[in-house]
Order: C-alpha cells, then sequence, then structure tokens
C-alpha cells in the first residue's frame, strides 16, 4: 500500500465543506431548539404560549384597531382605539404650551439633539467648538423655553408632556452627575465632618421614596424660604430630582473609586501632584470609566422617575395620558394610551442603554480578560 | 545664608493636618448655618401662620373610611391607626411583591441562560421591555387593564365555585379555624422544628462518619405529611367561607382588591426584570472551572448546582439583590396613584390633608421608610455576611 502525500503552498488548500449534518437550518433548529426531550417539550410549550399571545396583540393593535375619528364610538370595539392618540397627540408632545410658540420647543430640541450628539459622538467636527455649545445649551434652551430678554415668556404651569420629561430628564442628568462626583468624593474624604455630611445625606436621600421629596417640594419647602418668598414648583421639582439622583450618582461613583487600587493615588501624590490635580487626571477618569455602566442605569432611572411628578400634579405624558382616560368622549382608553407612552419611554432607555453598551466596549483599554 | 520666612498663615495652609482642620471648621461652619438659616426660616413662617410642631393631631379622628384593612378600622379610629392600617398595607404590598419578584426573577434569570433559544429570547424582550418602561406606568397600565378588561361581578370568571375573578377583584374562600386546628398547628410547628434539628445531626453524623440520611424525605414527611395526616384525622377543622354573587356583589369570603392585584403584579414584574438580569450576572461570574472541576469530581448536575454554582453565585447576587427589594419597598409608595391606601395615602394623604400638619405627616412618613430601609438592608447584609466566603 503506497501513501499519497501531497503537498500544498500555503493558502491554496481547496477548502472542504464543513461535516455533513452541521450546518443548515436543520442543524439549528436542533441544536437550539430541540436538543433534548425536555427542551424540545418547552420550545412547543412556548411556541404555543405565543401563538395564544401575539396574533390578538397584533389583531388588536393593528388590524382591527381604528385609526380616525372624533370620538370613542368611531373605533371598533374589538380593536384598539388610536383615533385617540392622533386627536391628542400635541398635547402629549408640548402640553399645554401656546401654539403659536411650539416652534420654541420644537428648535430647542433640535438643539438638544446638536448638543447630544457633540457630547456623545467623538468624531463630530469642531468638537471643541460643539462643546461649548453643549454646556451653553442648558442655558440656550432655558431662554427659549421661559422666554424673557425679548422672547414672549411663557409660564413654567403650561409645561406639559414630552418636553416636560425632557426638560426634567435633561436637567437631571446635567446636574445630578458632577454633584454626584462631589458627593461620591466627600464620602472617600479623610476629612471626618465632610465626609459624615456627605454619608448622611446620601443615605437620607436613598432611604425614602422620591414620592415624599416630591410632596415635600411641593407643600412644605417655602417654610424653609425667608418669610413671603416663593418660587416656582418646576424649579422645586428640579433640585429635588437632581438631589434624589445624585445621592444614587453618588454610590455609583463610589464603586468606581473602590475598584482602583490604592497605588493609583499613591504614585499620583509621590508625582507631586496635588489633591484636585491626582482627581482630575488620575482617580476621576479611571473611576468614571469603570462606573459607565452604572452611571447610565441612574440616567435611565432618572428618566424614569421624572413620570413621578404626576402626582403632584405635573402633567407629563403619563399624566396626561391618565387625565385624557377621564374623558367623557373616550372612556376606557387606559391600554391604548399607557402602551403609547409606554412605547415612548422604551425607546428613550433602550437607546440610552444600546449607547452605555458601546461607550463602555469604546472604552475598554485592556481590562477585559 | 537666610531663608525668607513664609507667612504663618500660609505655613499652616501649606502643612496637611492644619489644612483638613480649616477646612472642617469652615465647612462645618456652613452646614451649621445653613441649617440654622432654614430652621429660623421654618420657626418664623410656621409662627406667621399660628401653627406649632405638634403630634396630638394623631390621637383625632380620622372621620375616613380604608377599604382594605386587615385590622380593626373604622371612621371613628384616630389618625394614629389610620396609618397603623397604612403600613400594614404597605409591608403587605412589599412583602408579597419581594417573594413573588424573587420567584420570577429567579425563573427569568435561569431562562436567559437557557439553551433553549426561544426561551432565551423570550426572557430577553420581557426584561427589555419592563426595565425600560417606568414602574408607574406598569401599575397605571394593569390597574386600567383590570378594571377595563375583566368582566363585572355578575359574569366573572369561575373557578370551581370558589374562586371568582372579576372587575372588582379576586374573590377568595377564607378560612375559619376551629379550635381543633391548633393542634394540627402544633403538629406543623413540632414538624418544623424536628427538621431543623434533624438536618444539623444529619450533618454531624455525614461529617464524622460519611452516613448519609435521606434529609429531604423526611423534612418532607415531617413538615406535610405528618400535619396532613392529623388534620384529617381530626375532621378537617377549617371551615371555608365560599364567596357568593349577592346582588350586584360577592358576599363572604376575602377578597383581594384590584388596585392591591395591580400594585403587586406590576411591582413584581418590574422588579423581577431586574433580578433576572442579577442572577443571570451572579451565575456566569462562576468561572467554567468550577463546574468543570465538579464534574471532575464525579457530581451529578442537581449537585453541582447545589453546593458549587449556586453558594457561589449567591455571593455576587444577594448585594444587588438588597437594593432591588429596597427599590421594590420604596416603590410600594406609588399605591398613591391608583388608589391603594398604604401609609403614604393616609398619613401623607388624606390625613395630611384633613389636618394641615404637612411637617409633622411629612416627617412620619420619611422615618417610617427609612426605618423599613434600615431594616431591610440590615438583614440582608446579617444574611450576606453569613454566606461570604470565609478567609481564613
Amino acid at each position: 500500500m503506497t501513501m499519497t502525500k501531497q503537498t500544498y503552498v500555503p493558502g491554496t488548500h481547496p477548502s472542504m465543506p464543513p461535516p455533513k449534518g452541521s450546518t443548515g437550518i436543520a442543524y439549528w433548529l436542533k441544536k437550539n431548539l430541540f436538543s433534548s426531550v425536555s427542551n424540545s417539550i418547552i420550545t412547543l410549550l412556548a411556541i404555543y404560549l405565543l401563538y395564544l399571545a401575539i396574533p390578538p396583540a397584533i389583531n388588536w393593535l393593528f388590524f382591527d384597531a381604528t385609526f380616525v375619528g372624533t370620538s370613542r364610538k368611531d373605533c371598533d370595539p374589538n380593536g384598539a382605539c388610536l383615533a385617540f392618540i392622533g386627536e391628542r397627540f400635541n398635547l402629549f408632545v408640548y402640553g399645554f404650551y401656546p401654539a403659536e410658540l411650539r416652534w420654541r420647543v420644537n428648535l430647542s430640541a433640535i438643539l438638544l439633539i446638536v448638543a447630544g450628539a457633540a457630547v456623545l459622538w467623538d468624531k463630530i467636527p469642531a468638537r471643541r467648538f460643539m462643546l461649548w455649545y453643549a454646556l451653553a445649551y442648558p442655558l440656550i434652551a432655558a431662554w427659549l423655553l421661559l422666554g424673557g430678554f425679548g422672547l414672549e415668556s411663557v409660564s413654567t404651569h403650561l409645561f406639559g408632556g414630552l418636553m416636560l420629561t425632557l426638560t426634567i430628564g435633561v436637567t437631571g442628568i446635567v446636574c445630578s452627575l458632577p454633584i454626584g462626583i462631589l458627593l461620591a468624593l466627600g464620602r472617600q474624604s479623610n476629612l471626618p465632618i465632610i465626609k459624615y455630611f456627605c454619608i448622611g445625606f446620601i443615605e437620607f436621600i436613598r432611604g425614602v421614596p422620591l414620592i415624599t421629596l416630591l410632596f415635600v417640594a411641593s407643600t412644605m419647602l417655602s417654610y424653609f424660604l425667608p418669610p413671603g418668598s416663593t418660587f416656582d414648583l418646576l424649579l422645586r421639582v428640579l433640585i429635588m430630582v437632581s438631589l434624589f439622583a445624585s445621592a444614587y450618582m453618588a454610590e455609583v461613583v463610589r464603586g468606581g473609586l473602590q475598584a482602583l487600587p490604592k497605588g493609583q493615588l499613591e504614585a499620583a501624590e509621590s508625582l507631586g501632584l496635588n489633591y484636585g490635580q491626582s482627581m482630575r487626571f488620575i482617580i476621576l477618569p479611571q473611576a468614571l470609566k469603570v462606573s459607565i455602566p452604572g452611571i447610565v442605569n441612574t440616567f435611565i432611572g432618572l428618566y424614569k422617575d421624572s413620570t413621578l411628578v404626576i402626582v403632584i400634579g405635573l402633567l407629563d405624558p403619563l399624566g396626561i395620558g391618565r387625565a385624557s382616560v377621564a374623558d367623557s368622549a373616550w372612556l376606557g382608553l387606559s391600554t391604548e394610551v399607557y402602551l403609547f407612552v409606554a412605547i415612548f419611554f422604551f425607546i428613550s432607555c433602550f437607546g440610552m442603554s444600546r449607547y452605555s453598551l458601546y461607550l463602555e466596549n469604546k472604552l475598554n483599554t485592556g481590562h477585559k480578560r | 545664608m537666610s531663608t525668607p520666612t513664609p507667612n504663618p498663615l500660609l505655613r499652616a495652609w501649606y502643612d496637611k493636618d492644619t489644612r483638613s482642620v480649616i477646612i472642617q471648621i469652615i465647612a462645618a461652619a456652613l452646614i451649621i448655618s445653613f441649617f440654622a438659616y432654614i430652621i429660623n426660616n421654618a420657626v418664623t413662617n410656621l409662627a406667621a401662620i399660628g401653627k406649632d410642631i405638634n403630634f396630638s393631631f394623631l390621637w383625632q379622628n380620622a372621620s375616613y373610611d380604608i377599604n382594605q384593612h386587615l385590622i380593626e378600622y373604622s371612621s371613628t379610629s384616630s389618625h394614629f391607626q389610620a396609618m397603623i392600617v397604612g403600613l400594614i398595607n404597605t409591608l403587605l404590598v412589599a412583602v408579597a411583591g419581594i417573594i413573588l419578584a424573587t420567584i420570577l426573577g429567579f425563573l427569568l434569570g435561569i431562562m436567559r441562560l437557557s439553551s433553549n433559544w426561544l426561551t432565551q429570547k423570550i426572557a430577553y424582550v420581557y426584561i427589555e421591555y419592563i426595565r425600560n418602561v417606568p414602574v408607574l406606568l406598569h401599575i397605571l397600565l394593569l390597574y386600567g387593564v383590570i378594571l377595563n378588561a375583566l368582566p363585572r361581578p355578575k359574569s366573572s370568571y369561575n373557578l370551581n365555585d370558589t374562586f371568582f375573578l372579576n372587575n372588582r377583584g379576586l374573590q377568595m374562600p377564607s378560612p375559619e379555624f376551629e379550635s381543633l386546628f391548633w393542634v394540627v398547628l402544633g403538629f406543623l410547628a413540632s414538624g418544623l422544628a424536628f427538621s431543623l434539628w434533624f438536618k444539623r445531626y444529619a450533618k454531624k453524623i455525614q461529617d464524622a462518619t460519611g452516613k448519609i440520611y435521606p434529609v429531604a424525605m423526611i423534612s418532607i414527611g415531617a413538615i406535610i405529611l405528618l400535619p396532613m395526616a392529623v388534620y384529617f384525622l381530626l375532621g378537617s377543622p377549617i371551615v371555608w367561607d365560599v364567596p357568593a354573587l349577592k346582588g350586584f356583589n360577592f358576599k363572604g369570603g376575602i377578597v383581594l382588591r384590584p388596585e392591591f392585584i395591580a400594585l403587586w403584579l406590576a411591582l413584581s414584574m418590574y422588579t423581577a426584570a431586574f433580578i433576572g438580569e442579577i442572577v443571570r450576572a451572579g451565575i456566569i461570574a462562576i468561572s467554567h472551572g468550577q463546574t468543570e472541576a465538579a464534574q471532575a469530581l464525579g457530581l451529578s448536575n442537581s449537585l453541582i448546582l447545589k453546593l458549587v454554582v449556586i453558594p457561589q453565585a449567591l455571593r455576587v447576587i444577594i448585594p444587588p439583590l438588597t437594593s432591588q427589594y429596597l427599590n421594590l419597598a420604596k416603590n410600594s409608595s406609588l399605591a398613591l396613584a391608583i388608589g391603594y391606601m398604604d401609609v403614604v395615602a393616609t398619613i401623607g394623604g388624606i390625613s395630611l390633608n384633613q389636618t394641615g400638619r404637612e411637617m409633622e405627616c411629612m416627617l412620619i412618613v420619611m422615618a417610617i421608610y427609612l426605618t423599613m430601609s434600615l431594616l431591610i438592608s440590615s438583614g440582608m447584609n446579617w444574611y450576606n455576611d453569613r454566606i461570604q466566603l470565609v478567609e481564613r
């Protein structure tokens, strides 16, 4: 018997097909859905449950749904009554903001997208300039939304809907990160008075529900101000929401700080950096990088928590939904309304969590094993 | 050669210890003057409208009704009793929520790691949807569905003429215990005590001799089978009060109100999504080498899970689980939005509006939540310390 010996120049070997039965749809099905008896039973059960749930839901939401109409009577009782959403769409987006001034809301939304892009996307042209712009954005937005200085002023009582959510969310995000970092550094500090003040503040805020803080803002805060002075309800809410989120932020940042080995601070000190410099150049860049997932989660939580303002009478999309459910022409439509609001929140929060994944991967410089 | 003598103030500033003292004195002065300022304002403002801080209103008549009360309560009871009823309702929904959320959450976490593609994807879609939508919205949505989609009492879903589901809630039979029932309860308690003792005893024997007793079987026998046998021997000493339709509503039995069901399910579903991710992260944090080593020792799959994977995963799972429990307890305050009478809705809502004592009511509510948070976290910390790795 002779052995045939064949040699190939590297890279010229004719590729062999994969072994039989390890490719194709049938193989994938067998591997992922029917690998064992119990697995097959689970799969069939899941398919049956999905069959029970999904076709009726799709029928209800799309095929039997009514998209145009002026009252509940125009709607097919078997389907979703989406006419209502269309009818109230402007209310959901702008709240009670005066119709002829809505361009100002639109403009600040567009400017927000530009500012967001400048912060979130590092390949934007002229980034340095754009970042200064993003820093100034809150002032520009406040001017556009509130008016004054040449624009007709609008009371914050008229704020509502989506724009209220964005106002609370963006303000909370912008304020809570710096305050949270300061609180976290204070909690790690070796100056006892500062340390225990920070601990007390953080633990108090984290121990009570946001609702109670909002109640304090709406009913009691005026007691603590100089006699006769009062300030805007929305502003009080913004302060409370920011403080609330910053306590949670502080704990996230503290996690990042504790994850750093002590040698980093010692090395920074031995280079002669003072406290501020070593925090700014050595500690915080690393600590914040580690805590990105937590920071974004806190942002998402804050954004979702902004719905709680409905308990003190502000009308965000959820509040408008709840108020419209009680409208006599459209009685009993809560499911449609809440689903619509849910979709809006899902898109924004899911987007944020995807961005955090992207950022984590981008900043991951060699800690992955 | 002479060195320039620096300014003594500057020298004090360059000394680390002196500097920290200076900074702290300034900080303390700022903090104290801030609190002095707001307290002074509060005192002036309260004096101006003729109010004081006084908790005696707690003993006045509350004169409002609470539809779900587990202890005696009527509209002639005091605000203090209203507060206790509200507190019990808060605790009820928090405890029930924690139990259901833990079960659902572990199920979701295991589904996320399943080798079955379909279950994995279902759990993924569920978790992502639930986590990215505010919990208040879940509560309102579920409440709306219960009120609008469930039938009226007349045509309620009926299970065996004992359970009825309609838009007034879930009507269930309620037990009435006869005196002999306490005998059954006594057997149950002693069975529990026996199996706890037997578990320790069996472990001692196993450590000493290697002999393994069927602990699980014997415990089941002592806790379940024996009391059940006694129960039937004594002639079933529980009388069930079965709800029945009288006119437009049900009479008899107990009812889970729509508010409670909506709040309980929404809170549990919401928290379960987070717990699912925590459980998943905890299990994948256990390196694969651990499982392989256990397999090499010849352990069966269930023993690997029980003795190797779960004890180690719990160490990773418990701390974040604690904060989820805390969140659930605090989120139960959203009861207010659908009119479930919890502690915020009673003492922080109706009592506050009736008596106008914002300060006192909010102080009480905050103190209650702070205590609750403290209790949950210390309980979980105690458990966490017990299961942590003992390092020698």
